[in-house]
């Protein structure tokens, strides 16, 4: 029997049987990984499983393939602080769905999965988090090989007055760099390079950005499967702030 | 033992599949409508027959009933105003049992998904919209599950209903009646505290 300990990040709960559920379970040293929670569509279970909790977690299996089960403690609910909160329960979902959606099975990711913890953590708690979100995508994409690269104009190979990305390369562009071809590149922000953003409408600019390098290089690489419908719903949420 | 006649296995195998029921508890249940067959088996089989030529989901609401539009919605004494959201017949039965509840339903029949494609045009939100319109809603309780995606649900649909002025609730989360702190989640304490109340 193979078996090992860790503590991870809930990602989705589906049931399986009456009273099972399939969990996706984000964890530092073993990735997004699967397994079977006996009894997890029960009363007493299922209020800890809820997407974004923080679970201690056990996972046993015969064999090293076999999806196996996992035992799980409660460490922390996140549902709670985001359910009252229209964006930040857009913006858990949008990380969940995000992470379960991008991430290969079975890999590790540890600086990510900090990352991951960190803006969960800040969801409902602090104002912060649109921003901490916004960083969050721009890790997933480096993570998964598609990292933006924001240093010089890839038009004139100097450093200032970076304010757009080009749609083709990822790499930034200076405003003079851009000239007449301006309207056909995506908006840099401030916030796209590390800077506090000074309002909502700079993390939009920001994620319409971060979105187009999610459709048009993340989604292909994984078959051409839609992009989770939580993000989307977590920008119109947004949008209404 | 032998097997029972093909007929009777085809039976347990149907009620095998039914929730609650496994090939085990099937076997027992057919054997007992067998044995009380005038009382048990042949209406029950009479009843089914009726229940399949005539139920229907309620054009309206989305309950189900045996005719174009269920009792509730049907019932004059039920337009109250008051239009409570639910994500499916068995919350909706849940609700009734409680006999508080004195208006109209609307039965979503499920909940927008985070990862699977289940948008607003998959449930009946477009038609929650109408009704609150043409019904001159005064009040629409939002009775979702207290989960991620019962509350996405519920967020969107408060937002749907923005604009037409209605008043959107939604159910109170905490202290189930009965239930001791000690054995509750952080996450229901957390919610609890938030809808604390003064005495």
């Amino acid at each position: 029997m193979i078996e090992w300990q860790d503590d991870g990040a809930l990602l989705s709960i589906r049931r399986h049987a009456e009273g099972n559920a399939i969990a996706e379970i984000f964890t530092p040293s073993r990735g997004r990984h699967v397994g079977v929670v006996r009894g997890g569509g029960s009363r007493r279970l299922a209020p800890i499983l809820q997407p974004g909790a923080q679970l201690s977690v056990t996972w046993r299996a015969r064999l090293e393939d076999h999806m196996g089960n996992f035992t799980v403690e409660p460490v922390k609910s996140r549902s709670a602080a985001v359910m009252s909160d229209r964006a930040a329960l857009a913006g858990l979902s949008a990380v969940t769905a995000l992470a379960a959606f991008a991430l290969p099975e079975r890999a590790a990711y540890p600086r990510f999965y900090a990352q991951t913890i960190t803006v969960l953590d800040l969801l409902g708690t602090s104002p912060s988090w649109p921003y901490a979100y916004l960083r969050w995508e721009l890790a997933l994409l480096e993570e998964m090989g598609f990292g933006l690269d924001f240093s010089t104009c890839a038009a004139g190979g100097n450093a200032n007055d970076l304010s757009y990305v080009s749609p083709r390369t990822g790499r930034a562009v200076s405003r003079m760099g851009a000239g007449e071809w301006a309207d056909r590149l995506l908006p840099l922000p401030p916030a796209l390079m590390g800077e506090p953003p000074r309002d909502t409408s700079e993390i939009l600019e920001g994620l319409r950005t971060t979105g187009h390098f999610l459709e048009t290089r993340l989604r292909p690489s994984l078959g051409e499967r839609p992009l989770p419908p939580a993000r989307a719903r977590l920008i119109a949420a947004l949008s209404r702030l | 033992m032998d097997r029972p006649p093909s007929d009777i296995e085809a039976l347990i195998e149907l009620m095998a599949r039914l929730p609650g029921l496994g090939p085990r508890s099937a076997r027992r249940a057919v054997l007992r409508m067998i044995k009380k067959r005038g009382q048990l088996l042949q209406p029950l089989s009479e009843a089914m027959v009726k229940v399949a030529a005539t139920a229907r989901e309620c054009v309206n609401c989305g309950n189900v009933g045996t005719s174009e539009l269920c009792a509730i919605c049907a019932d004059p004494r039920r337009e109250t105003g008051e239009i409570c959201v639910v994500e499916d017949v068995a919350d909706l039965w849940a609700m009734e049992r409680s006999q508080v509840f004195k208006g109209r339903y609307h039965v979503l029949g499920g909940t927008l998904s985070a990862l699977d494609a289940v948008g607003p045009d998959e449930l009946r939100i477009p038609r929650l919209v109408d009704r609150a319109k043409t019904e001159e809603a005064r009040e629409v309780i939002l009775a979702l599950n207290a989960t991620i995606d019962g509350q996405t649900t519920a967020h969107y649909i408060a937002g749907e209903l923005e604009a037409l002025g209605v008043r959107v609730t939604s159910l109170a989360q905490g202290v189930p009646i009965g239930g001791e702190l000690d054995y509750l989640d952080d996450g229901t304490i957390t919610a609890a505290l938030n809808a604390r109340k003064s005495l």
